[in-house]
């Protein structure tokens, strides 16, 4: 044992941590020379494809827009999409690739479906296998797996130019950065992941479930689907939607700890990948490791605990009998304790929302680092691009405080920070937290809220709290044991995670407006260096911070109250 | 020092006499922090007046009666805190802006009319543009410009300083400040601001907290401080239906109440920054009175903190301003007496220190006459920024004085060169650090004057600082570039313009600017005007041009050109004040929430007890402990705010660490220390 989790998880977490850190840094400089519009070496390969791609949607990479042209262009893509995926939900029975001849959604599971999907969140309040077709899977989320990802990625390359210009209007064209990261980014990394589960025996098919006699003689319906080339994007674009209803602790999504190891890494490995492409696109390297050191000393601590707190258990087990307090209830055998707490750390840090174990069933403190987690805002690795805008957003707040206390105007990057980017990076952590709170409140305080809530006190306030703080930061992973499936939540839920993408993303731009515009002031030694140890100090302090004090009272009133109880029996 | 002490105790009355004014909503609403611990405070005063009715009333919420009273005491007492806060920094930086304005009250005025007819009429009745006779003995109505007259001045009113100076027309010393007095002769000026407008009104107006005008970077900080502010509200408000839900599932317990609700809130915004940042602007401010500058605008003062070069000028700044004349250099065909002679010809109406000393050094080595420019019948050429040249014309004698590349073009106009012995000891004296002066006559170049410029001793050392703040620091001077160079390695500069005309000046500026750079200048004369208002920190000498006064946004009445290091040094103090303070604000609520959570749901989840870290005695004792704590953290930071955080000449990484551990470490261990050590007290006084 060390610092409180067993060796064997410090290796496993390690050799994840060093595979994770290895391919990151090739990615990030690739991803630099996609979104710059630079040659590289798929160029060859997939110039051609750009080309026409371009001509059919009459883009013209070139032409730049200013942050409110690029706004309305992220906009109005979301509504198309919104409005496709919800019409084809509402009309799957009658669509293609239906075998098991699946029903159409009700209107408010599909606003909440579509939503979701478009997004980036992956909310699921259905059960995939009896509520979807192949063809809602495969046109209808998929698509949306990859281009809502896309959209995420393009925000944030919109945000490093307002950085690293200056004196211009012009933040990029967005038509061409959302095909660019699908072509090149998405769509190749996808094909890799698709073939290496494959391997592993994650299941492809489009056939109708098989039905299996087991050994009482009873009928066993055992359902399959196109999976293996879902779940590669579900992981890598930080969607988590899966196929089945219990996601990637299913054996046809997750059969090995080999497909586990390499569904792992695609959660985080965009958003860490992201890190370094803004390195290289500031011109500045060290800015890019200094928000991936950020990020992974929150993410690595925090996982530790999540394992510590699942292999200490629940000390009471052992007088009751068990052989061991270590929390294994809703794990897979297959995964354990590390490689489930590993993914509930990484699948909440990143906002993916997949599962491999049934964060419920956690111990109430390992319940609440993925919670935890969440309430950060999605930015320890976060979201695909997403992740690393709303990062900037919490480096912006803390370049502010901190630039104060040298004595000068706040600047980052070289870039002042103004009344206007306080503003929007304010109301970019505001609001979210905001919904959250009013969300939950909502939930608990209405009968058809309450409704849904089955189990008692501190846990059934918990389970609450995880699902709208899930919705909201665009996460998609929920508590178990809240029943979400009624018009209520499928609208509310609709609703947060619908204002928690758009006021993030839409401040975002405005700031990327308002700081493209700026001079870039010159680095002196009166400048406040954004790369050192203590400034990572200062905007991890302020992270935390945030996230800890704006949820303090729900949390005590959640998981802290409930461990203590466990603790005391 | 007893006087001292006194003003001391009246300042404290009337600033704790406003604190009580301030309650005024209407006051408060300009400070959204401050106002909702107004808010709280009434709804917590309307729960006391309904618990003191009918204890048992659900509005209670089943606390105690002292309990409420207790808190509803202290959360005014918050809000009193802050507004004595205010006034006092307000109190101490009008004070001495009324002194300086005292001089100019009840004046009269004797005004001109278009025929010169005098009329006397009251000095606050003077508009722009009128003119004005001021006579010795009179007072100066109002800030102007003279426009006919020379006359010595008593400025001691504003700048302290008891020596009197001279204004005249035309030249560079054209201002005059309202208050100060003429001693001798008389001026006729021009009024340049109408009444309430004058360098002294716009001074006034940024410390006093009703009419200032928030800076930049105030704004920013006070929109981040509402946000934060909005989602403890939220965090606050929406606690109550958490909390019902708690009961109602846990079966027992209390729902949390109001008073608690508003306690907790009022504990987690950021009071303390909040309620002191408008007393650390306005002392910023007085410091910069106390300074003895003047700034049109607060956002001119920030500006200075963000100020990464500083363009100086040599003379006065770097170098003691009176170059002084030592030798005299003649070129081959040319006597060293012939060569004195004409050089005290052309600096016969040049005013300037140095024209002076060579007038001085030709009649002492030569035994020249004593004459002035009135007993010869010549005409003066004066000094033009353009030509760069002076001279007089005399029995068809043409002379000029200037530098090197003026003269040069000058002689080659009249076909003319530059002997070869001139130019090798004008490289020489430039390589020493002096200024050549060239002399010629018509075509011909008749030697040079050397003078010398004697570096500051002290000087070395504060560019050494300014280079540790990341401040680059620019030479201006008008010498050769060899010259310049001698002198800017003597003091050490980063960078230095030579030959700088005003085009060039601003040219340089406006370079500057387009990369970024935030650029401060000090300038005196008519001709640094359209640089001064280029630049983002503009400090005009009080001794300077009216045009010059307009241009800058500050005006140092003591017209010392190394100020603008201090004026850099208070602008960055007053970011690093409000930076500190909100670090600090914000680490506190960290051991609030411990005090108060476990205290707040003691009924419903008495298991949360464990979290009462501070161990405090009882669930009351470490609300109002908390309370008590975040009120009189005010009081004991108003020191803090008035004088500023300590200032040292640092690098920015050495700053932030020394500041994070101090306010942030500091910020959150403090408090614990000290809720405890309140909750000691009321245990020990058996009030809980």
């Amino acid at each position: 044992m060390m610092f409180g989790i067993t060796a064997n998880s410090w290796l496993q977490l390690g050799l994840y941590m060093c595979a994770l850190t290895a391919l990151a840094v090739p990615l990030g400089a690739f991803m630099a020379r996609v979104l710059s519009g630079e040659r590289h070496f798929l160029s060859s390969v997939l110039d051609p494809v750009e080309r026409l791609m371009f001509a059919l949607c009459g883009v013209k990479p070139e032409a730049e827009t200013n942050w409110k042209g690029y706004a309305l262009g992220v906009i109005s893509f979301w509504l198309a999409g919104f409005l496709l995926l919800f019409v084809l939900l509402m009309t799957q029975q009658w669509g293609p690739l239906n075998p098991q001849g699946i029903a159409n959604l009700t209107p408010d599971l599909a606003f909440n479906t579509a939503v979701s999907f478009v997004t980036n969140t992956n909310w699921q309040s259905y059960a995939g296998e009896t509520t979807m077709s192949y063809f809602s899977q495969m046109v209808g989320l998929t698509v949306q797996n990859f281009v809502s990802a896309a959209v995420g990625i393009a925000v944030m390359a919109a945000l490093i130019r307002g950085l690293s210009r200056h004196s211009t209007d012009k933040v990029g064209n967005f038509w061409a950065d959302m095909i660019r990261a699908n072509l090149y980014i998405l769509l190749p990394l996808s094909l890799i992941v698709t073939v290496a589960l494959a391997s592993q025996g994650v299941i492809q098919t489009f056939d109708a479930n098989v039905t299996a006699k087991t050994l009482e003689g009873a009928d066993q319906v055992i359902a399959l689907g196109p999976v293996a080339s879902q779940e590669a994007i579900k992981m890598l674009g930080t969607n988590g939607g899966g196929v089945f209803n219990t996601n990637s602790a299913h054996p046809f999504e997750n059969p090995t700890p080999i497909s586990n190891f390499i569904e792992m890494l695609s959660i985080l490995i965009i958003p860490a990948a992201l890190c370094f492409t803004f390195g290289k696109m500031v011109g500045d390297r060290k800015q890019g490791v200094a928000i991936f050191a950020a990020m992974t000393l929150v993410f690595v601590p925090f996982t530790v605990a999540a394992i510590g707190f699942e292999q200490w258990g629940n000390p009471h087990l052992v007088a009751a009998g068990a052989d061991t307090a270590a929390n294994m209830e809703g794990k897979e055998t297959r995964f354990g304790i590390t490689n489930s707490a590993i993914w509930a750390a990484a699948t909440t840090a990143a906002s993916n929302g997949s599962v491999n174990a049934m964060h419920d069933s956690f111990t109430p403190l390992g319940g609440m680092i993925p919670m935890l987690l969440m309430k950060f805002g999605e930015v320890i690795y976060g979201g695909a691009g997403s992740g690393l805008y709303g990062m900037l957003v919490f480096v912006i707040l803390t370049v502010f405080i901190a630039g104060l206390m040298v004595g000068r105007t706040p600047e980052y990057l070289g870039k002042k920070i103004g009344a206007y980017e306080i503003k929007m990076a304010s109301i970019a952590v505001l609001l979210p937290c905001a919904f959250v709170l009013i969300a939950t409140a909502l939930a608990v305080m209405t009968p058809l809220g309450q409704a849904g809530i089955y189990n008692p006190g501190a846990q059934g306030f918990s389970e609450v709290l995880y699902a709208v703080t899930s919705a909201t930061n665009n996460n998609g992973s929920a508590f178990a044991g809240l029943g979400a499936n009624t018009p209520f939540y499928n609208t509310l839920l609709g609703v947060c995670m619908l204002f928690g993408r758009f006021f993030v993303l839409l401040p975002v731009l405005a700031i990327a407006g308002s700081l493209a515009a700026k001079k870039t002031v010159p680095v002196s030694a009166g400048t406040l260096a954004t790369h050192t140890p203590l400034f990572i100090g200062i905007l991890i302090g302020v992270i935390v911070l945030v996230g800890v004090l704006t949820y303090a009272p729900a949390l005590a009133l959640g998981p802290v109250v409930e461990h203590i109880l466990m603790i005391k029996g | 020092m007893s006087t001292s002490t006194q003003t001391h105790k009246t300042d404290i009355m009337s600033a704790a006499l406003q604190a009580f004014r301030r309650l005024d909503p209407r006051y408060q609403i300009r400070n959204p922090v401050m106002f909702l611990v107004w808010v709280g405070s009434l709804v917590t005063t309307l729960v006391l007046a309904i618990v003191l009715a009918q204890p048992d009333n659900v509005i209670g919420g089943g606390q105690p009666v002292w309990f409420v009273g207790l808190i509803c005491f202290w959360l005014w007492f918050t809000v009193l805190f802050a507004n004595f806060a205010e006034a006092l920094a307000e109190g101490r930086g009008k004070a001495q802006a009324d002194s300086l304005k005292k001089a100019r009250r009840d004046v009269s005025a004797k005004k001109l009319d278009k025929s010169k007819k005098q009329t006397v009429v009251a000095a606050n009745t003077l508009r722009k543009g009128d003119a004005v006779i001021i006579e010795a003995g009179d007072v100066v109505p109002a800030d102007g410009q003279v426009i006919e007259g020379i006359a010595s001045v008593d400025e001691s009113a504003i700048t302290g300083e008891s020596a009197p100076v001279i204004r005249e027309s035309g030249g560079d010393r054209d201002a005059v400040t309202g208050g100060t007095r003429v001693l001798s002769d008389w001026l006729i000026v021009r009024v340049t601001a109408d009444p309430g407008e004058s360098f002294l009104d716009k001074m006034i107006g940024l410390v006093e907290s009703a009419k200032r005008q928030k800076t930049p970077n105030e704004i920013a900080l006070s929109i981040l401080l509402a946000a934060l502010t909005l989602i403890f509200l939220m965090a606050c408000a929406t606690l109550l239906p958490f909390s019902l839900f708690s009961v109602e599932r846990a079966g027992s317990g209390v729902v949390v109440s109001i008073t608690v609700l508003i306690a907790l809130l009022v504990c987690l915004i950021p009071t303390t920054i909040g309620g002191l940042l408008s007393a650390i602007g306005i002392s910023g401010m007085q410091r910069l009175i106390k300074a003895n500058v003047i700034a049109t605008s607060g956002r001119a003062v920030e500006a200075a903190g963000d100020v990464n070069v500083l363009l100086l000028d040599k003379t006065g700044t770097i170098t003691f301003g009176n170059r002084q004349a030592v030798e005299f250099i003649p070129s081959n065909q040319v006597s060293v007496q012939q060569l004195a002679e004409a050089a005290e010809l052309s600096s016969l109406a040049d005013e300037t220190p140095e024209g002076r000393s060579i007038v001085a050094l030709a009649r002492g080595q030569f035994g020249l006459p004593e004459r002035t420019a009135a007993d010869v019948t010549a005409e003066f050429i004066p000094f033009s920024a353009e030509q760069r040249v002076s001279g007089i014309v005399i029995n068809e004698r043409h002379i000029f004085k200037g530098a090197g590349d003026a003269i040069t073009k000058l002689v080659a106009r009249k076909g003319g060169a530059m002997p070869v012995e001139v130019t090798a000891a004008v490289e020489e004296i430039a390589k020493k650090g002096g200024t050549p002066l060239i002399v010629a006559e018509g075509p011909k170049v008749l030697g040079v004057i050397y003078l010398k410029d004697i570096v500051k001793p002290d000087i070395k050392a504060r560019l050494a600082e300014l280079r540790k703040m990341g401040i680059k620091s620019i030479m201006i001077t008008g010498d050769n570039p060899l010259t310049a160079a001698a002198i800017a390695s003597e003091a050490g500069v980063d960078d230095f313009m030579a030959e700088a005309t005003p085009e060039a000046k601003l040219k340089y500026i406006r370079k500057m600017q387009e990369g970024g750079e935030m650029v401060a200048m000090v300038g005196d004369g008519t001709n640094d005007a359209p640089a001064l208002a280029q630049s983002d920190v503009a400090v005009a000498m009080n001794s300077g041009t009216q045009a010059a006064k307009e241009a800058g946004n500050m005006v140092d009445l003591d017209s010392d050109p190394t100020k603008l290091i201090e004026i850099v040094e208070i602008g960055k103090q007053l970011l690093m004040t409000r930076g500190a303070l909100t670090t600090f604000s914000i680490a506190n609520d960290l051991a609030k929430y411990f005090a108060i959570i476990p205290a707040a749901f003691a009924t419903t989840y008495p298991a949360l007890g464990l979290l009462n870290v501070m161990g405090l005695s009882s669930p009351q004792s470490a609300i109002l402990s908390a309370v008590i704590f975040n009120a009189v953290i005010i009081v004991a930071l108003i020191p803090l705010a008035l004088k500023g955080v300590r200032y040292r000449a640092e690098s920015a990484s050495n700053m932030l660490t020394r500041h994070a551990f101090i306010y942030g470490v500091g910020g959150i261990i403090t408090p614990f220390i000290g809720i405890k050590l309140i909750d000691l007290g009321l245990t020990v006084v058996g009030l809980v």
